[in-house]
C-alpha cells in the first residue's frame, strides 16, 4: 500500500476501534482498580458470585455440548448425503442469529410455560420445570448458539471430500470406527474453533435467560444476571464481575486466535 | 504438532467435554427437580417486590441469629410486584411472598396462598411507608409538593403500574391530592392529566424507576419514602421531600401453602418487634404503633426519620383495594389507566 | 492429518480437496444417517420450529384485528421504528468503518496490530450486559468524559456500533486476502488512480462479503437487548428499543402482545437479511 495512503487509513481504523472498544473497557478495568484488591476478591468471592459461577459453567457445559453433538451430525448429514428438505435444514439452522435474545425467551415461555405452555402443563405432570429452572436456561442458551459449530465444521467437511471415509469403508471400517479415526481428526481444528466460540457465546448469554431464569438469586441466576441485579440494586461488586467476564472473553479470544483455521490467519 | 500429541489433545478435549455434560446433565436434572418442590425443610424461598432487598438481606441475618432460625437458608428473586405475583401464578417456586400491594398477594388466593392470610395481629402486613417526592442533590428546581410537579417542565419519572405495585401508590397519591386540591373527582383527573403529561418514563419496577432517575434521566422521581432512604444509604446523591398530604402505603406477605414451617417463623420473626426494628433501620415505618424506630441513616433527619403526614390517606378511605384496583387500574376502564395512557 | 497415513490415502486426500464430496450432492440415507437425521430435526423442532411457531400463533391467535391493534400501538411503532432507524444506520456505518479496518488489517503492517485485532474481537465474545455497563461507565452519569448519554439516541448508538464492530469487519477480510494483487498492479501501471482502482476493481470483490457482514451486524442490531437495555433508559416514545418493549409486554404478562410485536421484529429481520443475502449470493456469482 503506497506510503501517503498508509497513514490517515491506519489511524482512523485504530482511532475508531480504541475510541469504540479499547476506551470503555480500559475505564471499566480503571475503576475496578479504583476499589482496590482486596474489594475486587470479596466481590468475585461472594456467595451470590460462587452460586453464581457454578450455574453458570453447568448451563454454558450443557448448551455447548449440545450444540456439538447436533453441530457436527448435522454438518455431517448436510456435507454426505442428500434429503429432501436439505436447504430447509441448512436455513433453519442459520435462524437464530436473526431472533432477538427477549423474542428467544417468549418463544421458549410459550411452549414450555408450565401453566399455559404447549408442552409445558404435560411437563409439568411429570415433575419437570423447564421455565423458571436450569432446563429452561439450557434450552435458552443452546438456541441462540445453534449455529455456531455447524457453520465452523460444514465448510471443512464440504471441502476435504469424502474420499478417505470411501477408502476407509471399502478397507472395512464400520462408520463409528469412520467417524472416529477419519472424519473427526479431520475437522478437529474447526470443531475446536466452533466449540470455544460457542463457548464464549453461551458464558455470556443474558437476554434470553433472562427472561426464562426468574432470577432466583443464587438458584437460577448466572453471572450476566447477577451483575445485572447487582447494578440495579447499587449493590457493589457489579465492576469486579465484569472484569472476570472480561477476562474470561479475553481468554477465548487468545485461544481462538490460536487455534483459528489455517486460512484465515 | 506431533500426530501423538494432537491425538492427545482431541482425547483430553473429548474427557473434558464428557466431564462438563456428566456434570451438567446430573445438575439439571437435580436442579430442575428442587425447582419444583422444595424437599429441603430449612430452605425457604422468598418472591418480592423489587424494593426491599436490603430489608430482606437484613431480616434473614437477623433470622438466621435467633433459635428458630438457625440452620435456615434463604433463596430470594426481586422484581416489580406485579410481574413476581404472576410469575408466582406461572409456576415460579414461592415460599414466602411479599408484594407491594394487596391485589398482587390476593390474586395467589385461595390456590397457592390460604385466603385467611391476613386474619393475624398484623393483618398480614409487613411493612408500612409513604409516598415521597425523590428531587436531586439540592433540589435546584425547589420542589415543595404535590402542585410543584405540574409546572411546565418538570420531568417526572415514576414506575409503571401494569407491572409495579409501587407506581399503583404512587398514583394513587397523586389521585388523593387532586381530590384534596380539586374537591371533587373532576378535579383529581384534571390535576392528574397535567401530571401525567409531565411524565417521561415509567420503569417496570420501584427499583429500576430508582436506578433511571439516578442515572440522569428526569428531574423528579415519585417514590416510596423508603426507596428514597435505602438509595441514599448505598451512597446515592438524591434528596426527598416528604409532601404534606400523601397515601399510607401497606405492604402485604404471606406464606405459601406448600412452604415449610420455617417460613411461617420467619413470617412470625418478620412482624415481631425485632423484625419491625430491622425493617424501620432500612427505611420502613414500623406496623407495630409505638415502636421507636431509632436512628436511621439516610433519612432527611435520622434523627426523626419519620415525620407525621400532615393528610395521610388510607387505601381503606380510597374505598379498598379490590374497588380500587378495578375503579382505577382496570386495563381497559381504569381512570388512572386512561389517564396514562392518554385518552 | 488423517489417521490413514499411506501414500494412496495421500493422493486420494489431495483429489478430495475443493471439491463437493461423493456424487452430486451427496449418498442417499441409510438406516444409520437416516435416524440421525430424525433426530436433529426433532432437536431443531423442539428448541427451535415449535417456539416460534408458537410465538407467531399466539400473535395471530386473538384474531386479525387484535393483532392489528398490537402492532399499531403507538408505543410499538415508535419503538419498532426506533430500532429500525439505528439498525439501518449502525449497518451502514459499519460498512464503511468495517471495510476499512478490514483493509488496515489485511494490506498495512504495523507495531501493534496483533492487538488490534484481538481488540476487535472483544465486542463478540463480551456479554452483552458487560458491554452494556462498560458504556454506561463511559458515556453516562459518572462519564469522565464530561458527556452523559444516558437515556439518548447517542447512547443507543455507540452500543450498537459496539456490539456490531466485528461483523463487517470479519467478513470482509478474507475476501480482501485472497484477492490476487496483480490485477490492482495491473490497473495502477496503466494509469488509474489509487481511488478509481479501489472503485472499480476491490470494491465490486468485496462488496458480497460486505453486504453479508451489513446484515449479520443488521440482524444483531435489531435484536440486540443486554448492551442497550442499561444506556437507552427506556424511555417511551424516545429510547426505548423494540427489545425491551417485547420484555416489558412479556412482563405484564401481555404475551400476545408481545408476540405480535415480536413477529413484526423477526419478519423485518429476516426480509433485510434476505435481501441483504440475496444480493451477497448474486455479487458472488457475477463478481
Amino acid at each position: 500500500m503506497a506510503e501517503r495512503a498508509r497513514w490517515p487509513l491506519r489511524l482512523a481504523a485504530v482511532c475508531y476501534v480504541g475510541v469504540l472498544v479499547a476506551l470503555p473497557v480500559g475505564l471499566v478495568l480503571w475503576r475496578t482498580g479504583e476499589q482496590g484488591v482486596g474489594a475486587f476478591f470479596s466481590a468475585i468471592g461472594s456467595a451470590d458470585a460462587v452460586h453464581a459461577y457454578r450455574l453458570t459453567l453447568i448451563v454454558a457445559g450443557c448448551a455447548v455440548v449440545l450444540n456439538t453433538v447436533f453441530g457436527v451430525g448435522a454438518a455431517l448429514l448436510l456435507a454426505r448425503y442428500r434429503f429432501a428438505g436439505k436447504a430447509l435444514l441448512n436455513a433453519i439452522i442459520d435462524l437464530p442469529v436473526s431472533v432477538s435474545p427477549i423474542v428467544v425467551g417468549l418463544a421458549l415461555i410459550l411452549v414450555y410455560g408450565a401453566r399455559t405452555g404447549w408442552l409445558g402443563p404435560l411437563l409439568s405432570d411429570v415433575g419437570f420445570q423447564v421455565i423458571f429452572a436450569t432446563p429452561g436456561m439450557v434450552l435458552a442458551t443452546a438456541f441462540v448458539s445453534l449455529p455456531l459449530v455447524v457453520r465452523e465444521v460444514l465448510p471443512v467437511l464440504q471441502q476435504v471430500g469424502d474420499e478417505q471415509e470411501q477408502a476407509a469403508r471399502s478397507l472395512g471400517a464400520n462408520t463409528l470406527t469412520r467417524l472416529r479415526r477419519v472424519t473427526l481428526p479431520t475437522i478437529k481444528w474447526a470443531l475446536a474453533y466452533g466449540v470455544v466460540l460457542s463457548l464464549a457465546r453461551c458464558l455470556g448469554e443474558f437476554g434470553a435467560v433472562r427472561v426464562v431464569s426468574g432470577n432466583v438469586i443464587g438458584k437460577t441466576q448466572t453471572v450476566t444476571l447477577l451483575v445485572d441485579e447487582q447494578a440495579e440494586q447499587f449493590e457493589p461488586g457489579y465492576y469486579q464481575l465484569s472484569v472476570v467476564l472480561l477476562a474470561v472473553a479475553a481468554v477465548c479470544i487468545v485461544v481462538i486466535s490460536l487455534v483459528k483455521p489455517k486460512e484465515n490467519r | 504438532m506431533t500426530k501423538a500429541r494432537s491425538r492427545r489433545g482431541m482425547a483430553a478435549t473429548v474427557l473434558a467435554v464428557a466431564a462438563v455434560a456428566a456434570l451438567g446433565l446430573t445438575s439439571c436434572s437435580s436442579g430442575s427437580g428442587s425447582a419444583s418442590g422444595s424437599t429441603d425443610s430449612k430452605k425457604v424461598s422468598i418472591v418480592a417486590y423489587s424494593v426491599p432487598k436490603p430489608a430482606y438481606d437484613a431480616l434473614e441475618a437477623g433470622f438466621q441469629g435467633t433459635s428458630q432460625g438457625k440452620g435456615v437458608t434463604f433463596e430470594a428473586s426481586y422484581g416489580a410486584s406485579g410481574d413476581q405475583s404472576r410469575a408466582v401464578i406461572n409456576g415460579q417456586h414461592a415460599d414466602y411472598v411479599a408484594f407491594s400491594i394487596e391485589p398482587d398477594l390476593t390474586r395467589l388466593t385461595p390456590d397457592l396462598v390460604d385466603s385467611d392470610w391476613n386474619s393475624g395481629p398484623t393483618k398480614g402486613l409487613v411493612s408500612d411507608s409513604v409516598v415521597v417526592i425523590a428531587v436531586r442533590k439540592g433540589n435546584p428546581k425547589h420542589i415543595t409538593g404535590w402542585d410543584d410537579l405540574i409546572k411546565p417542565g418538570i420531568k417526572i419519572v415514576t414506575p409503571d403500574p401494569g407491572s409495579s405495585g409501587s407506581a399503583k401508590w404512587n398514583l394513587l397519591a397523586a389521585y388523593a391530592h387532586g381530590l384534596i386540591d380539586g374537591g371533587n373527582d373532576e378535579g383529581a383527573q384534571a390535576y392528574l392529566k397535567k401530571l401525567a403529561a409531565n411524565i417521561i418514563s415509567k420503569p417496570e419496577s420501584g427499583n429500576k424507576a430508582t436506578q433511571t432517575f439516578v442515572n440522569g434521566a428526569g428531574d423528579v422521581l415519585l417514590s416510596y419514602e423508603n426507596e428514597a432512604i435505602a438509595a441514599r444509604q448505598q451512597g446515592q446523591a438524591l434528596d426527598y421531600v416528604v409532601p404534606a398530604d400523601s397515601v399510607l402505603i401497606q405492604n402485604p406477605a404471606a406464606v405459601t401453602k406448600s412452604a415449610p414451617p420455617a417460613a411461617k417463623d420467619f413470617l412470625d420473626f418478620v412482624e415481631s418487634e425485632q423484625g419491625q426494628r430491622i425493617f424501620a433501620s432500612k427505611g420502613y415505618r414500623p406496623v407495630l404503633p409505638g415502636l421507636d424506630p431509632g436512628t436511621v441513616a439516610g433519612a432527611n433527619d435520622p434523627e426523626q426519620p419519620y415525620p407525621t403526614v400532615k393528610t395521610l390517606t388510607t387505601i381503606a378511605q380510597l374505598g379498598g383495594w379490590p374497588a380500587v384496583d378495578k375503579k382505577y387500574f382496570d386495563k381497559s376502564s381504569g381512570i388512572i389507566t386512561k389517564i396514562l395512557n392518554g385518552s | 492429518m488423517s489417521a490413514l497415513s499411506s501414500a494412496p490415502a495421500r493422493r486420494l486426500a489431495r483429489l478430495g480437496r475443493g471439491h463437493e464430496a461423493g456424487p452430486a450432492g451427496g449418498n442417499r440415507l441409510t438406516a444409520g444417517p437416516a435416524a440421525g437425521l430424525g433426530v436433529a430435526v426433532l432437536w431443531l423442532s423442539l428448541l427451535v420450529l415449535l417456539p416460534l411457531a408458537a410465538v407467531l400463533s399466539k400473535a395471530a391467535g386473538g384474531g386479525l384485528s387484535e393483532l392489528w391493534s398490537s402492532v399499531t400501538d403507538r408505543e410499538a411503532v415508535s419503538a419498532i421504528k426506533l430500532t429500525l432507524g439505528c439498525a439501518l444506520g449502525v449497518s451502514a456505518v459499519n460498512a464503511v468503518m468495517g471495510t476499512l479496518i478490514a483493509w488496515v488489517l489485511v494490506r498495512d503492517e504495523f507495531a501493534g496490530k496483533r492487538l488490534l485485532e484481538v481488540v476487535i474481537d472483544i465486542p463478540f465474545a463480551l456479554p452483552t450486559i458487560v458491554a452494556g455497563l462498560v458504556l454506561l461507565t463511559l458515556y453516562g452519569p459518572r462519564s469522565p468524559l464530561g458527556v452523559n448519554w444516558y437515556a439518548t439516541r447517542p447512547g443507543i448508538l455507540v452500543a450498537l456500533l459496539f456490539v456490531t464492530l466485528p461483523f463487517v469487519v470479519r467478513s470482509v477480510q478474507p475476501v480482501l486476502m485472497s484477492l490476487q494483487p496483480a490485477v490492482e498492479e495491473a490497473a495502477r501501471s496503466l494509469g488509474a488512480g489509487r481511488l478509481t482502482t479501489f472503485r472499480r476493481i476491490v470494491l465490486p470483490a468485496i462488496a458480497p462479503a460486505i453486504a453479508s457482514g451489513a446484515a449479520l451486524a443488521f440482524g444483531r442490531a435489531m435484536g440486540e437487548y443486554g448492551s442497550v437495555v442499561l444506556i437507552s433508559g427506556q424511555i417511551q416514545y424516545k429510547t426505548e428499543v423494540a427489545s425491551s418493549y417485547v420484555y416489558k409486554q412479556i412482563q405484564d404478562d401481555d404475551l400476545a402482545g408481545a408476540a405480535a410485536t415480536a413477529t413484526v421484529l423477526l419478519a423485518i429481520s429476516l426480509l433485510v437479511i434476505l435481501l441483504l443475502r440475496t444480493f451477497a449470493r448474486w455479487g458472488a456469482r457475477h463478481g
